[in-house]
């Protein structure tokens, strides 16, 4: 694992960006552990004051420090985006797996499941659910109902990727070979399985996390936690644009594009390296 | 044709199941919330005016039989469904007493119409773009294009869609920002009109399409760079088959046979895409009345956009998927 890592930082300039954004943005969330104010009171600061050497972000309509609002906003969404891809990559492991090595009537009635789900329109299903639940919506009951919608696609993903693992040569020498089934499958087909599980991952929490901007910009999941979506939400309910406090909206946007930006490059470039004839291309061959 | 027959079965059968589940899940998800419709109707008729206790009893008790929220669930759910064959899925309260199948079919045809168009107009230059940049992995003018599509590809609809208000509203204000059509033209097949829709849907359209644009050029790109490598290219370039043959009758045809596949895929995802957009331009859509719906407590006006919104999906995925044989030769009538 480690040396495919110092591999794709040498050979793949997209992955070394996408590593430097995202470990930027982790450094700002994780430094809201040892944040001096408490996020969830508003009017504790001067509001509308623009960055400078006390407020670095500036402040908002609220009277809140915009850096531990948003260092605390980028903890809990990087969170949330962590917590939806390790539920929905716990289903798509289990289900692309089962299908693409057991195949049959399971792979089939599977599949037909995974249509289904892929066919449903997320967004309209979560704002119903805040329809329904209104204020009892907390960030977890989100995570699970987003995870049970995203799977699907990447279970499609794994299944082929069993199905082209099952059918080749070197795993037939090693069952001829005598070895188990369990054991093929973590020491052989282990290694080809995680960068599209790393991948996907990435690919998820961008997902979730745009998902979740969406949902809260509007006003559907619980306003007062702080999370991207969120913070976006307060600055236009203030009309930040319109009253000139700009650096409530533009310094928002500029992590979020960093975070998004970094994610999809190394979901990307990971998808790349999983490729033979492209990895050997980069690699001047 | 006994294989293309099969294969339309198949999807079909697909397409009532989905449409079966996603509405049975829309009732029941409504129907176990603390939300009571009466209630809330209630509340909301008597914020406006003084009744009378009288008054009140009997619009309670109107309000339920016309909900029919006195019958056992599994009546009710039985009822839901023989409504909604008819098409009545009770009245909204938003706009009482117009029924909310309605509004749902007024605001229909402004959103089917922005989706087709961007996906239409994304799908086609992303990949025709896409394709070209896998062939000719030289070319300076295509690699601008991927490093854009890099760019904007991951970032939230939002923001994207902020940006371009932002643009176009203050900054060089040339593109109407709200709603759907001006307000001095009379609604009707004339042409004022028609080209006031047209110019209307030009930001949302065009925000849309610089979403998903990156999506499908990068995936194109990455399918064609391999769809190079394989022999029969190399064979027919080596033959001396014309370059603009090669690129269009057997790379790109065969790329685009899992593309096709991708976007019956990412429908359900432009339609989440386009409830933002719609709020962001104010645009006359399913989203924004689903929004309002919601905002409302409207709660048959809730259910009838997400059972429509739903239904809709499917067909369109469905539609896509009756393509597929037409490019990808395995599954076409022998």
């Amino acid at each position: 694992m480690l040396a495919i890592f110092r591999d794709l930082i040498r050979y793949n300039i997209e992955f070394a960006i996408g590593v430097i954004l995202v470990g930027v943005v982790v450094i700002f969330a994780l430094l809201s552990l040892v944040s001096p104010v408490d996020t969830s009171l508003i009017y504790v600061t001067m509001p509308d004051q623009p960055p400078s050497a006390q407020y670095w972000f500036g402040t908002n309509s609220r009277g809140q420090d915009l850096f531990w609002q948003l260092s605390a906003a980028f903890r809990n969404s990087i969170m949330f985006g962590i917590t939806v891809a390790v539920l929905s990559r716990i289903i798509s492991i289990t289900v692309g797996l089962a299908s693409g090595y057991v195949g049959g009537w399971v792979d089939r009635v599977l599949m037909f499941i995974n249509d289904i789900f892929v066919a449903v329109p997320i967004f309209p299903v979560l704002v119903l659910f805040y329809f329904v639940l209104r204020n009892n919506m907390d960030s977890f009951t989100l995570a699970l109902i987003m995870a049970c919608f995203g799977w699907p696609y990447d279970a499609r993903l794994i299944r082929s990727v069993a199905l082209g693992l099952k059918h080749r040569e070197f795993t037939r020498h090693a069952i001829f070979a005598g070895m188990s089934t369990r054991k093929v499958l973590l020491e052989e087909h282990l290694p080809y399985v995680m960068p599209i599980v790393f991948s996907t991952f990435m690919a998820n929490m961008l997902w979730s996390i745009g998902l979740e901007v969406t949902l809260a910009v509007l006003g559907f999941t619980n306003i007062n936690n702080p999370t991207v979506g969120t913070v976006l939400y307060w600055a236009n309910n203030h009309s930040a644009m319109v009253v000139g406090v700009w650096w409530w909206i533009v310094i928002p946007v500029i992590l979020i594009v960093m975070t998004f930006l970094g994610l999809f490059l190394l979901a990307v470039s990971m998808n790349e390296y999983i490729d033979p004839r492209s990895r050997l291309r980069r690699m001047g061959a | 044709m006994h294989g293309y027959l099969w294969f339309v079965g198949k999807r079909a059968l697909q397409l009532l199941a989905v449409v079966f589940f996603g509405v049975s899940a829309t009732f029941f998800v409504t129907h176990l919330s603390p939300i009571s419709p009466v209630d809330s109707a209630l509340m909301r008729m008597t914020s406006r005016a003084n009744f009378a206790p009288e008054a009140i009893v009997a619009m309670r008790e109107a309000l339920t039989e016309l909900y029919g929220a006195n019958e056992p669930l599994l009546s009710q759910y039985i009822n839901f469904w023989l409504r909604l064959f008819r098409g009545d899925l009770g009245p909204s309260m938003l706009a009482f007493p117009t029924p909310a199948m309605d509004l749902v079919m007024r605001a229909m045809p402004w959103t089917v119409a922005l989706l087709a168009l961007a996906t239409l107009i994304t799908f086609t230059i992303g990949n025709i773009l896409g394709g070209l940049a896998g062939y000719y992995q030289n070319s300076k003018f295509l690699k601008a294009f991927g490093i854009v599509a890099v760019g904007i590809q991951p970032i939230p609809y939002y923001v994207v869609a902020f940006v371009m208000l932002i643009i176009f509203g203050f900054l060089w204000p040339v593109l109407p920002i709200s709603g759907g059509f001006a307000m001095n033209v009379t609604q009707g097949w004339n042409w004022p009109f028609i080209g006031s829709v047209l110019h209307h849907a030009t930001l949302p359209a065009l925000s849309l399409v610089l979403v998903g644009f990156g999506g499908w050029f990068l995936s194109m790109r990455a399918l064609v760079s391999n769809v190079v490598t394989e022999d029969y290219v190399t064979y027919a370039e080596l033959a001396g088959v014309k370059r603009s043959t090669i690129v269009s009758g057997y790379v790109m045809r065969n790329a685009l046979v899992p593309q096709l596949t991708a976007l019956a895929m990412t429908l359900g995802g432009v339609f989440s895409g386009t409830v933002i957009t719609e709020q962001v331009f104010n645009y006359p859509g399913l989203g924004s009345l689903l929004i309002d719906a919601v905002n409302a407590g409207d709660y048959s006006l809730v259910l009838a956009v997400s059972t429509v919104s739903v239904t809709a999906v499917a067909i369109a995925i469905f539609i896509v998927d009756l393509l597929y044989p037409l490019l990808d030769p395995r599954v076409r009538a022998e």
